[in-house]
């Protein structure tokens, strides 16, 4: 019967987390992604702020979690109609579905470094990203982190930043770059760590005993200022230039590795997938919502929702939890149109 | 280096040249300095390149280093500029090119601002036609020249006599590419390969067999930099930028460094001299200076000019190292004798750099 479909579109936590509680409540949920795994960026983590924990630890739950929900990997939407109170789903596999409401959980995109052609991301083989490290922490292997003794971590990369279109913030990178350069220091007691950040946003619960771990017990340096450009020099050892906005004064210091902390952008593929019934972007690229305030999940089509990172950046948690309030409200909106 | 990352930048940056039929404007400080490389631009677009350049000595100077020294206001500059476009199409063409990098900026930042604030255009053109009763047209290209050698730089190559190989060793020259600041800084869509990789001589060493030495300062300023020289006790700045310049290339040995831009060359150029003097360090082998270029001079090096009708006498640094490397044929007798063997003189040489 149509009016128990569901359509979440988006595997990472937002959809994994609202696909569960959509199933437990008692809706025919089906789950789009269109990858070939569940997780989105989660699952290519290796550990989360603040505590540390590794990601499968929160991810596998969450997967676990889903058992019952029709899943469908490497699926695309390829069409969506509207009908009468309804929504037609046509997806890559051939199949149509016939949903009473349609969860956006898109995700994000992560800033594509190379745009900052200054900081020479695929130019220079010692400049790296956030994601790509994460990488190498999982599989302790990256041709390029060879024994770094100095290692530079360049905050806010697409994020607060006219030149590239974002002002945005994009929230969990200062979180991330000071996780990281812990965890660096941890594979590499012996690297010297420096931190080029713009503001410290460590908001969060207990993102401040991070920060106050990474300089008591780690060591690392802090620099307020902006990388303004990065060479390379005979040894093909980095050559950063950057600004010590603190001291007022330029510096250049020789790297062995740069990380990029890479910012959100909204997911491509979902702002492509929105157009098919015409959601709009904001001004900042990520969907606009019917109210900021207590409308953030609701768009201004009925019975579409959004969840995640797909309305701007945001924790795990803020991300997990959004999940479950986009199934409440979809709860709510089906009850409400069954009492119409 | 990953060149696979640089070639999709460059990719990136790419612009539309025309083919053929110009209307060419000269530099004020390259017409003093370098009045070679112009004359030679010409004689190798029109003669070997059969390429249709209209210049008129009509044409003055595009404003720039008075505006950029803060001495007349961008009312004026715009003026200037349009009074250049008066011109060319006065004498029908609609593609204009220019001599001068600080040129190539400013007329780049006019049609910017003309095409932001429309109303600033019609007040240009008010102006004109108060001052010189003429009406211009925006070009429908502008380009530096060297857009256009870099255009043609293979057609070039298949002319050439020589490589830019170092004959004894037979591998290609180390080259320093120096791009003008003022040639994609500012407008980085504008240049070949935008602002932070440009293309447009790295694209001329490739063709005609060199190797690009990419530095740690490679995008710093040559150290002219306008008030850096031209106001006299800022002086010291502009040295410290050269002498940043040459010690960050310094461990990469190049064999010679090609520019762009009307100071660029200048001040790498002579202010090696002034670094030898004060720090009794020079940075080319054996005591020598690095070899400082035009492109115009390396494209005629390449096709086979003699080097002193390129004017390479004028140089403060020696060219004549480099012209062993690639074996190209000199006669030291004649670096000193100008038209009609008329003979011009011959320099005090330093003892501290040859």
């Amino acid at each position: 019967m149509a009016i128990k479909n569901i359509v979440v579109i988006g595997g990472g936590p937002a959809g994994l987390e609202a696909s569960a509680q959509l199933h437990y409540m008692g809706y025919n949920v089906f789950l789009i992604e269109k990858n070939d795994k569940l997780g989105g960026h989660l699952g290519k983590w290796d550990r989360l702020f603040p505590q540390g924990i590794q990601s499968e630890e929160l991810l596998n739950p969450l997967i676990k979690n889903t058992a019952g929900v029709k899943t469908f990997v490497n699926t695309e939407v390829v069409n969506i109609n509207k009908l009468e109170k309804q929504y037609n789903i046509i997806l890559s596999n051939g199949i149509t579905i016939l949903a009473r409401a349609v969860l956006f959980a898109t995700g994000f995109d992560l800033f594509p470094a190379s745009k900052k052609e200054e900081y020479g991301y695929g130019i220079y083989d010692k400049v790296i990203t956030n994601a790509d490290l994460e990488i190498f922490f999982r599989t302790k292997s990256d041709s390029r982190i060879v024994n770094p003794l100095k290692i530079g971590f360049v905050h806010c990369v697409g994020s607060r930043d006219e030149k590239t279109g974002n002002r945005q913030c994009s929230k969990v990178c200062c979180a991330t770059a000071v996780k990281q350069a812990c965890e660096i220091k941890e594979v590499f007691p012996n690297a010297e760590v420096i931190c080029f950040y713009m503001d410290l946003r460590m908001f969060g619960r207990k993102y401040e005993d991070l920060y106050l771990t990474a300089q008591k017990k780690y060591g690392v340096r802090f620099i307020r200022g902006r990388v303004s450009e990065v060479g390379e020099n005979i040894n093909h050892q980095l050559i950063v230039k950057a600004e010590d906005t603190l001291s007022s004064k330029p510096l250049k210091v020789t790297l062995d590795l740069l990380v990029l902390m890479c910012g959100m952008n909204n997911s491509s593929e979902g702002i492509k997938t929105a157009s098919l019934i015409g959601l709009k972007a904001d001004e900042d690229g990520f969907f606009e919502t019917l109210n900021p305030m207590q409308g953030s999940i609701f768009s201004h089509k009925k019975g579409v929702f959004y969840a995640g990172a797909a309305t701007g950046p945001k924790t795990l948690p803020e991300t997990i939890n959004e999940g479950r309030a986009a199934a409440i409200c979809i709860n709510n909106y089906i009850k409400e149109e069954i009492n119409e | 280096m990953i060149y696979e990352g640089k070639k999709k930048i460059w990719k990136d940056y790419q612009k539309e040249i025309p083919d053929d039929h110009y209307f060419y404007v000269r530099s004020c400080i390259r017409q003093t300095l370098f009045p070679a490389s112009e004359k030679t631009f010409l004689d190798i677009t029109r003669n070997k390149l059969h390429k249709d350049f209209f210049e008129t000595e009509h044409h003055t100077t595009c404003g720039g280093i008075a505006y950029h020294s803060d001495v007349i206001p961008q009312e004026t500059v715009m003026t200037i500029i349009a009074r250049q476009f008066a011109l060319m199409k006065k004498y029908g063409y609609e593609n204009y090119v220019c001599s001068c990098i600080t040129s190539f900026g400013l007329y780049t930042e006019t049609l910017e601002t003309w095409h932001e604030f429309p109303q600033l255009q019609e007040k240009t053109a008010e102006n004109l036609w108060k001052s010189c009763k003429l009406e211009f047209t925006k070009p429908k290209y502008l380009a530096h020249s060297s857009d256009i050698i870099y255009k043609f730089r293979n057609l070039i190559a298949e002319q050439a006599k020589y490589k830019l190989i170092n004959q004894y060793t037979g591998e290609p020259l180390k080259v320093v590419e120096h791009i003008g600041c003022h040639y994609s800084k500012m407008f980085p869509s504008k240049g070949f390969g935008g602002a932070e990789y440009p293309y447009v001589l790295a694209g001329m060493i490739e063709a005609w067999g060199g190797e690009v030495v990419d530095y740690p300062e490679r995008r710093h300023c040559c150290g002219f930099g306008f008030r850096q020289y031209l106001v006299k006790a800022n002086r010291g700045y502009s040295i410290s930028n050269t002498h940043k310049k040459f010690e960050s290339m310094e461990p990469f040995k190049p064999d010679m460094i090609i520019t762009n831009c009307p100071g660029c060359p200048y001040f790498l150029d002579r202010w090696q001299y002034a670094i030898a003097e004060m720090e009794g360090k020079t940075y080319g082998e054996n005591g020598h200076g690095i070899p400082v270029f035009t492109y115009e001079e390396v494209a005629g090096l390449v096709m086979g000019y003699n080097p002193w009708d390129l004017g390479l006498q004028n140089h403060q640094i020696g060219t004549e190292i480099l012209l062993d490397k690639i074996g190209i044929p000199y006669d030291p007798n004649m670096k000193y004798k100008g038209l009609n063997n008329k003979d011009l003189g011959i320099p005090e040489f330093p003892s501290c750099i040859k």
